[in-house]
């Protein structure tokens, strides 16, 4: 039944070399259509990079992304440009743009590359920023936003673009415990209803309740991959995952496995 | 012989016309010096290699050598040489502004590289060309962050702008110079100009400053 299906998007065979040191070696990873996937690994293991390959703000060395079915050819810069549309980007750092307020944030990309009217792009802005539950906060300026807000500000402004897909990278490593739970909460929302993700994070007990399935990235590879469930559950046998998660735990007292 | 006062009084009318002159070099060489200063640095930072090494040849040039030896080399050489009839006020516009160009181009370069690059990708992500991120993203936090700098590099033209005495441009400079070797009175006319220019830089300083203020993004701080 599903196995005619053309899924949302496929990455087929993603390598890259930056410095003269491998990065990404064939991976390889499918998301269908409401799909939550994780990836989870040490750190240098190529998480961002493989999340910045798919959208091709880097540019795989080799490998094939299909979306839809259609192959994204590298080297057609309209085609890059329009294939970004679709694929939303989550920073750890939000990288907001300073100079501009909550709403405007959201509105830019709307205006200059969907060149939409400004009265749609902020009618459209607006309703974003109050879906992450910013309604009250549309003419604040990044610096004066918390944490929290600002991740949320940043998700609203790659939904407001209608994204085939969510690419989150460490969305809440950069904030203080007690914020992590509202950008949380905003993707869990997103995954219910049917939002297309694959994030690279470390919150075991978000990963455990709505993760789909879990990539295991490590060397530059997919070491292991599979539903929380059979990763974090191994009595019997040996699991890179359920290691490197034990020890997150051991470290954070977070609830694992 | 009359009162050292009364030789500033009458000759203030003068000054005050080279105040006017002064104003018309600095601001022409600012405004000069920005439009090439501003493409430079972005060519510095995003530009490829051979765009930038010509950027960094222009800014060496300019930066190596003492504006008087360019005033001389571009006005009586250069310029004769290619007959080009132009007046010294132009003259002192124009080897001001390319100079100041240079120097504007590594304040232009330094604000650009402390934006955080992760804005870059942000707009990219968005699918932003680089020409449309470098606009709408980079370049109004770049004047913001410039205009400090920008500021600083106006109150250093206006007080090289006397070196365009030289030409005889008769700006303040050579106009007490004038009144100075006419009445003898050295030390009342050349503590007047200093004066003016320390009101001039004054005054563009303070509204730079403003206009700093007034485009100050609300709970940022650096």
């Amino acid at each position: 039944m599903e196995t005619n299906k053309v899924p949302l998007l496929a990455i087929e065979g993603i390598c890259k070399t930056l410095g003269g040191k491998e990065i990404l070696r064939d991976v390889s990873l499918i998301l269908e259509e409401g799909d939550l996937k994780v990836l989870i690994g040490p750190s240098g293991g190529g998480k961002s990079t493989l999340l910045q390959c798919i959208n091709l703000l880097i540019r795989p060395d080799k490998g094939r992304i299909f979306l839809r079915g259609r192959e994204v050819s590298f080297n057609r810069k309209k085609e890059v440009l329009s294939f970004r549309q679709e694929i939303g980007m989550i920073f750890q750092d939000f990288n907001l743009f300073d100079h501009l307020t909550a709403l405007d944030n959201v509105s830019i990309a709307l205006r200059k590359v969907k060149k939409m009217s400004k009265r749609e792009a902020y009618e459209r802005a607006r309703m974003e920023l109050e879906r992450v539950g910013l309604g009250d906060k549309l003419n604040h300026y990044p610096a004066e936003l918390s944490g929290g807000q600002k991740q949320r500000v940043s998700i609203a402004r790659a939904l407001a673009m209608d994204p085939a897909v969510l690419l989150l990278d460490e969305p809440t490593s950069a904030l203080d415990p007690e914020l992590i739970s509202e950008v949380l909460a905003v993707i869990k929302d997103l995954s219910e209803s049917g939002m297309t993700m694959l994030m690279a994070t470390h919150q075991m007990g978000f990963v455990k309740n709505l993760a789909r399935e879990i990539l295991f990235i490590e060397g530059g590879r997919i070491i292991e991959q599979g539903p929380p469930d059979y990763l974090l559950n191994c009595k019997d046998r040996h699991s890179r995952t359920w290691d490197f998660c034990s020890k997150l735990n051991d470290f954070y007292g977070e609830d694992v496995a | 012989m009359s009162h050292p006062l009364q030789v500033v009084i009458t000759s203030l009318p003068y000054l005050l016309g080279g105040a006017v002159v002064t104003v018309g070099i600095v601001v022409g060489a600012m405004a000069l010096g920005f439009f090439i200063g501003l493409p430079l640095a972005f060519v510095q930072v995003y530009g490829n290699i051979v765009l930038r090494k010509i950027a960094a040849f222009y800014v060496w040039f300019f930066r190596g050598i003492p504006v008087l030896v360019l005033l001389f080399l571009f006005y009586f050489g250069l310029f004769t040489l290619i007959d080009w009839n132009i007046t010294a006020f132009w003259a002192a516009v124009l080897v001001l502004g390319m100079r100041g160009g240079a120097y504007q181009s590594q304040i232009f370069r330094g604000s650009i590289l402390s934006i955080p690059s992760g804005q870059l990708k942000a707009a990219r992500a968005l699918g932003m060309t680089d020409l449309q991120a470098i606009f709408y993203i980079i370049l109004p936090q770049t004047l913001r962050i410039a205009l400090p700098g920008w500021s600083n590099e106006y109150s250093i033209v206006l007080k090289d702008s006397a070196i365009a005495f030289v030409l005889g441009t008769s700006e303040i400079m050579s106009r007490t110079h004038f009144v100075a070797s006419r009445t003898y009175e050295q030390l009342a006319m050349y503590l007047t100009a200093g004066a003016i220019y320390f009101v001039l830089t004054w005054v563009g300083v303070h509204l730079l400053k403003r206009l700093e203020n007034r485009l100050k993004i609300p709970g940022y701080t650096s």
